[in-house]
């Protein structure tokens, strides 16, 4: 294997090490936006919106708000001084809106005040009318009509059709996939200042402070370089914070430059709920065929999302939706449709795995019906299917899979967590049971690594070593809890072989390394880390020459080690050899750049290679539910999962477990709802419930692939782990669905959707019972 | 005035806005931002902090929410925030434990975990508090995590509680209680828009002075008006001092309960006559929410779906209303008069909660369901006092949360039951008939048809568990 530089037992890349606030986080020390000391002067942001999902809006009458008690300024969609629309890659998204209301929550002016409950006060006395007109409110509505944010788009190899009428046996059927709101702890904040010549510097809570700062700048008509975005860490994103922070950041700088005061636009949990995207909620529809073993031979999929009034990211979101439709499994003819249906609701947007897990599950359910049908247990059928790297080995965009781990993973855990003496022993329990089913399901992912928009595939980093041995560490990246900071910085203290407590971590900031990237798509470390790595191999190389002239000797006879620059049988201390350097004029600051290898993809003829490699794993979670009510419990889940060469095992297995459960909420307590006027009624944490730490379950076994560094040449070998975890949750809920099974011995599907709630659960419990 | 102890510091303040919460007092006006407000309703725990008070002849460490709770609560208390627990530099154990055990990612929640963990360290130290799995979940019910999936905390918490060594706090602990005892000379009813009476009788003098004035005991409802919906609450009449509304008097024959009495004292209170009420107080929101929530709350509010007047009604109780006119008695069923409105008159306040105790031969069960298992509404709760005698059912009272528009008896179900054995054709009729008691509706939380089908097959579990089937009936017994 061609493994790259520092490919010896590295000393601080894969250590367990803590997380770098961590100290501060369990202190209170470490400040979000909002916890800065107010400055001089501060003034605080409500938004006013709709309270309706489709309409003209006929009359703005802000008399009243401007006359309110504490009010310093209002805004609205004339008061912009630029770009109006600020839409991530089509436009659609307003910043306020004009003539047409789309949904309810729709921002249309802003209050800054000088307090935010003046602020809040100040809002409800607009006069706002709106004529209404007929919402489209929900999915079915818009496939039937066809309302679309973006035209379809498909995917197709071999032939299907003519597959399909040739297939011995057949399945069709869709499956509904609810949404999710991502509920960060911290919700959307942005902090403007304003500066001199008319520049402004905004502290947001973003996963994508340079879009932010795009946003800004054409929101204010001024060059991108007037503005700086900084991001210290946010209080989670998860993909809400990607593009959809971009509009309290232009509404808080708009405000500071019109006041020149400091100006802090923070969303109430309930604002933020109603205001903000979540993950798309899908139809999948499918026609399956097989042969009478089990194995696909054609597949038909339609996969609608939910994409509310605007494109935002809906288009990528889609297409990795259809990039995941076939998970780990070969489809030798397979047509893809994908629709972004337009709604009259908020426009989703992001969120961990980015429409891949509502692929995902699609095909999971597919493989589980035609498990039914074979009478066979699903885990037959889904080694049956499985990609090989030979003749097996096309996915349906055309990329060649090579390297597949997963069957190998799938026998591994299958053995590890005595599957099939489970099997037996949930059989004989469901046997003399008439109230409590239990269900056992163990699915595998595949997770393409790299943004499927393949210009995105590239991040900088900036690094310098001081005079006395420290270093400054900065780059594109953004730290919201998955550890990317302690990474690369073990990655660049491993570069001088130093210790990572040398290395000071500093905001993300669009004036120190510009031009970057979402931290999304689980590329974080891969990028940012290749970046920072680079930058510090150039000072390194710097280093080198430098001291083999000095020391009039062989670049081969300087080594960094933990206790110094040794040069042949001197050793000189970091501090030493830098402080050398620089009174020798030598530049110890230096940029990094990195831009992902090999990826390309033509959309048009939906081929070419979008994914660098796939990041692999398998979980078998096992279930009880009461069939009297519906409610349901975990009982234990298993986990092998491949990070490749682990950076960090404790942050890895972190972002496992989180993604777990995560991923758990979302396919069944986490339920969007609305009512029939397109009003969130899930608007609050007392109505929209993610996990408790009641609903983990009692035996969670997780472990990290052991000797598989990537075959690609990802730094140091690792494997991005951010989003891939998230879509393990699907075997609870296809352990759910056996678990339903069960009642009629796993004769009749059980037509589940997600989430699978009580009441989805015991609907679909009675349809099983009262089937012919 | 009120006077408490802020982590080290006496503070005697003017509570120029009777409404002002815990956290916005410590976020807006000491610049204190290490608790975190997270949802300012209650649900998220990101603002959890901790207050101290005498007790048990040590002082009795609680965690609540603070931005639901208003600072006048903190009279003659210690609050200790999360900026608090470090010791020269050194991390107090549980925050140590949360390190070491990587529990925090984003480190959002993380404050707000550190002080619950910090809450049960204490608890356990005294042995209020058990070290057990089931007692790390309980304690930390309240608090939301979305990043790590709780895993890392649980250990956290198992590290942190293996030995419960004495920590600075313990050092400390008589001095503050007796900085404490001796802060606790009452406020001056009337000196402010803050009023906090000592006995029954100068509460009903002060309701009938002011009738404007909104009652406060836990404020776990109350308090939404404030963070939710921006209202201005001018004058406020806290119970938490109220001598007679604190108390609990038990009888052989009855168990009365004073208004103001937590949930979480009432785990205790009832847990030993009524085994059966445990799991579901346990699932009563959350430990913050049963640390300040108070038994005449649940009731006042009048909530269709608070989960105690099922249990109460289907007991029996009573409840005691007193103003200046004197104390009247009334049957908790009779209380619930529409949708959040009760037989309570403007002059009056819940006194106390009286509960027969039922005879030996009866049975309680309490069912309650939810989206979420933990603290989350109801979508239908149930209760029921049943008798069998000889295989006949002899006494029966049935009462649904979620069903209607008050907590109420289904009373058309219990005339299905009475006198029938409880068997699987009587359970039929039963479930027909509670078509009859209950037009339930669809909300966020369920639909009516889910509502009424559950109802239905609660009495079905019922039956089974009544019939001694050796077979599990609730998913929680797995």
């Amino acid at each position: 294997m061609n493994l790259p530089p520092f490919s010896r037992k590295p000393s601080c890349v894969s250590r367990a090490l803590a997380h770098d606030s961590a100290a501060r986080h369990v202190s209170g020390e470490a400040p979000y936006v909002d916890d800065g000391l107010p400055l001089t002067e501060q003034s605080y942001v409500c938004i006013g919106s709709s309270a309706r999902a489709h309409g003209t809006l006929v009359e703005l009458d802000l008399e009243a708000v401007r006359k309110a008690e504490g009010v310093i300024d209002v805004i609205s969609a004339d008061d912009i001084p630029g770009e109006t629309d600020i839409g991530p890659v089509f436009p659609g998204d307003p910043l306020f809106a004009t003539d047409t209301v789309e949904y309810v929550g729709q921002p249309l002016f802003a209050v800054a005040a000088t307090s935010l409950k003046l602020a809040r006060k100040a809002v409800s006395l607009a006069r706002i009318r709106i004529e209404e007109m007929p919402p489209v409110l929900d999915l079915d509505s818009a496939i039937a009509q066809q309302l679309h944010v973006r035209p379809p788009h498909t995917m197709s190899r071999g032939e299907a059709d003519s597959a399909l009428g040739a297939s011995p046996c057949r399945i069709a059927g869709f499956m509904k996939v609810g949404g999710q709101e991502h509920f960060y702890l911290e919700g959307q904040a942005s902090l403007a200042v304003s500066g001199e010549n008319g520049c402004v510097t905004v502290h947001c809570s973003t996963q994508n402070p340079s879009e932010v700062q795009k946003a800004v700048a054409e929101v204010l008509g001024i060059p991108f370089n007037r503005v700086d975005v900084v991001t210290r860490r946010m209080g989670g994103g998860f993909g809400g914070k990607e593009t959809q922070a971009a509009a309290w950041a232009c509404i808080a700088a708009l405000f500071a430059l019109r006041t020149n005061r400091a100006v802090s636009c923070r969303l109430s949990r309930h604002d933020d709920m109603v205001m903000t995207g979540k993950r798309h909620n899908f139809k999948n529809s499918y026609d399956a065929g097989f042969d009478a073993e089990g194995r696909i031979q054609a597949i038909r999929y339609q996969l609608a999302a939910q994409c509310g009034y605007s494109p935002d990211l809906s288009d990528a979101i889609v297409d990795r939706a259809m990039f995941h439709c076939d998970n780990a499994y070969y489809l030798p003819n397979v047509t893809i449709d994908g629709v972004r249906c337009k709604t009259h609701t908020v426009s989703n947007t992001a969120f961990r795995g980015f429409g891949g897990p509502q692929g995902m599950i699609a095909m999971e359910t597919v493989i589980d019906e035609i498990a039914y049908r074979c009478r066979k247990d699903p885990l037959e059928i889904r080694k049956l299917n499985f990609y090989d790297t030979k003749e097996r080995s096309r996915t349906p965009y055309h990329q060649q899979i090579e390297h597949f781990n997963l069957p190998g993973i799938v026998d591994q855990l299958e053995s590890e967590c005595q599957y099939l003496a489970r099997r037996q022993s949930i059989r004989e329990f469901n046997l003399c049971n008439p109230v409590i089913k239990k269900g056992l399901s163990l699915t595998p992912v595949k997770f393409g690594i790299s943004f499927s928009i393949t210009h995105l595939n590239q991040s900088g980093a900036l690094v310098h070593l001081y005079s006395d041995g420290s270093i400054h560490l900065n780059h594109g990246g953004t730290e919201m809890g998955q550890g990317l900071m302690i990474k690369i910085a073990q990655i660049v203290s491993e570069v001088f072989a130093t210790d990572p407590e040398n290395v000071v971590i500093s905001p993300t900031r669009t004036d120190k390394v510009p031009n970057t990237p979402p931290t999304a798509a689980s590329s974080g470390t891969d990028l940012n880390g290749m970046a920072a790595r680079n930058a510090a191999l150039t000072i390194r190389e710097r280093l080198i020459d430098f001291l083999a002239e000095k020391h009039a000797t062989e670049k081969s006879r300087i080594v960094f080690t933990p206790v110094g620059v040794r040069i042949g049988d001197e050793l000189l201390s970091l501090a030493q050899a830098a402080r050398q350097a620089w009174l020798s004029r030598i530049s110890l600051s230096a940029t990094g750049f990195y831009r992902t290898p090999k990826v390309h993809y033509d959309r048009p003829s939906a081929s070419g290679r979008p994914f660098f490699y796939f990041a692999n794993g398998a979980a078998a979670s096992e279930v009880a539910i009461d069939t009297l009510t519906g409610e349901c419990r975990l009982l234990r889940t298993d986990i092998l999962h491949d990070v490749g060469q682990s950076i960090n095992p404790a942050v890895d297995i972190g972002q496992i477990e989180g993604g777990y459960i995560q991923g758990l909420g979302w396919l069944t307590c986490e339920e969007l709802k609305w009512d029939g006027t397109g009003r969130l009624l899930s608007d609050s944490p007392a109505t929209y419930k993610i996990p408790a730490i009641g609903d983990i379950p009692p035996v969670f076994n997780v472990r990290l692939l052991e000797d598989c560094p990537n075959e690609e040449e990802t730094i140091f070998r690792s494997k991005a782990v951010g989003e891939p975890p998230l879509m393990l949750a699907i075997s609870a809920w296809c352990a759910i669905r056996d678990a339903i099974g069960a009642i009629r011995d796993h004769e009749v599907f059980p037509r589940l959707n997600a989430p699978a709630t009580p009441e989805e659960i015991l609907r679909v419990v009675n349809e099983v019972r009262n089937a012919p | 005035m009120i006077s408490f102890i802020l982590n080290r510091s006496p503070v005697s303040l003017e509570l120029v806005r009777p409404d002002i919460t815990v956290l916005e007092y410590l976020r807006e006006h000491r610049y204190m931002r290490g608790t975190k407000e997270g949802c300012a309703s209650g649900d998220c725990g990101a603002c959890t902090a901790v207050m101290a008070e005498p007790g048990n002849g040590s002082l009795e460490y609680r965690n609540f929410n603070s931005c639901i709770t208003f600072l006048g609560a903190l009279h003659a208390k210690q609050l200790i925030t999360v900026e608090h627990l470090k010791e020269n530099g050194r991390l107090h154990p549980v925050q140590q434990a949360m390190v070491e055990q990587h529990g925090s990612q984003c480190g959002f929640c993380t404050p707000g975990f550190v002080m619950s963990l910090f809450s049960l360290y204490k608890s356990c130290q005294t042995g209020i508090a058990g070290t057990d799995a089931g007692s790390i979940k309980e304690y930390l019910s309240g608090n939301l995590c979305r990043c790590t999936g709780y895993f890392p905390i649980v250990r956290a918490a198992e590290q942190a509680l293996a030995d419960c060594e004495s920590d600075r706090f313990d050092r400390s602990v008589e001095r503050v209680r007796q900085t404490l005892i001796d802060l606790d000379d009452p406020p001056v009813a009337d000196s402010s828009r803050f009023h906090s009476p000592d006995t029954a009788s100068e509460l009903a003098r002060l309701r009938n002075r002011h009738p404007d004035a909104r009652l406060l005991a836990g404020g776990t409802d109350l308090a939404l008006e404030v963070t939710q919906q921006c209202r201005d609450i001018g004058r406020i009449i806290y119970l938490g001092r109220v001598r007679e509304l604190g108390a609990v008097r038990r009888s052989e024959r009855r168990i009365e309960i004073g208004a103001t009495v937590t949930l979480d004292r009432l785990e205790k209170i009832l847990g030993t006559d009524f085994p059966e009420l445990l799991p579901m107080l346990r699932r009563f929101g959350s430990r913050q929410i049963r640390n300040l929530g108070t038994i005449g709350g649940n009731l006042a509010n009048a909530s269709p779906i608070a989960d105690l007047p099922p249990v109460l009604i289907a007991l029996g109780a009573t409840c005691a209303l007193q103003s200046t006119g004197g104390v009247r008695s009334m049957l908790l069923e009779d209380y619930f008069v529409g949708y959040r409105q009760t037989a309570l008159r403007g002059n009056e306040f819940i006194r106390s909660v009286d509960i027969p105790l039922p005879p030996d031969t009866a049975t309680l069960k309490v069912c309650k369901i939810s989206k979420r298992f933990d603290d989350d509404i109801s979508s239908v709760c149930l209760a029921a006092l049943i008798t069998i005698e000889d295989g006949t059912t002899t006494g029966i009272r049935v009462a649904f949360g979620g069903m209607a528009a008050t907590p109420k008896r289904a009373l058309h179900c219990e005339a299905a039951l009475s006198g029938q054995p409880f068997d699987r054709d009587t359970i039929e009729r039963a479930k027909a008939a509670l078509g009859q008691d209950f037009e339930p509706i669809s909300d966020v939380r369920a639909s009516a048809a889910y509502r009424l089908e559950v109802a239905g097959n609660l009495l079905e579990r019922i039956g089974l568990e009544l019939s001694g089937a050796a077979v599990p009936t609730r998913v929680d017994q797995i």
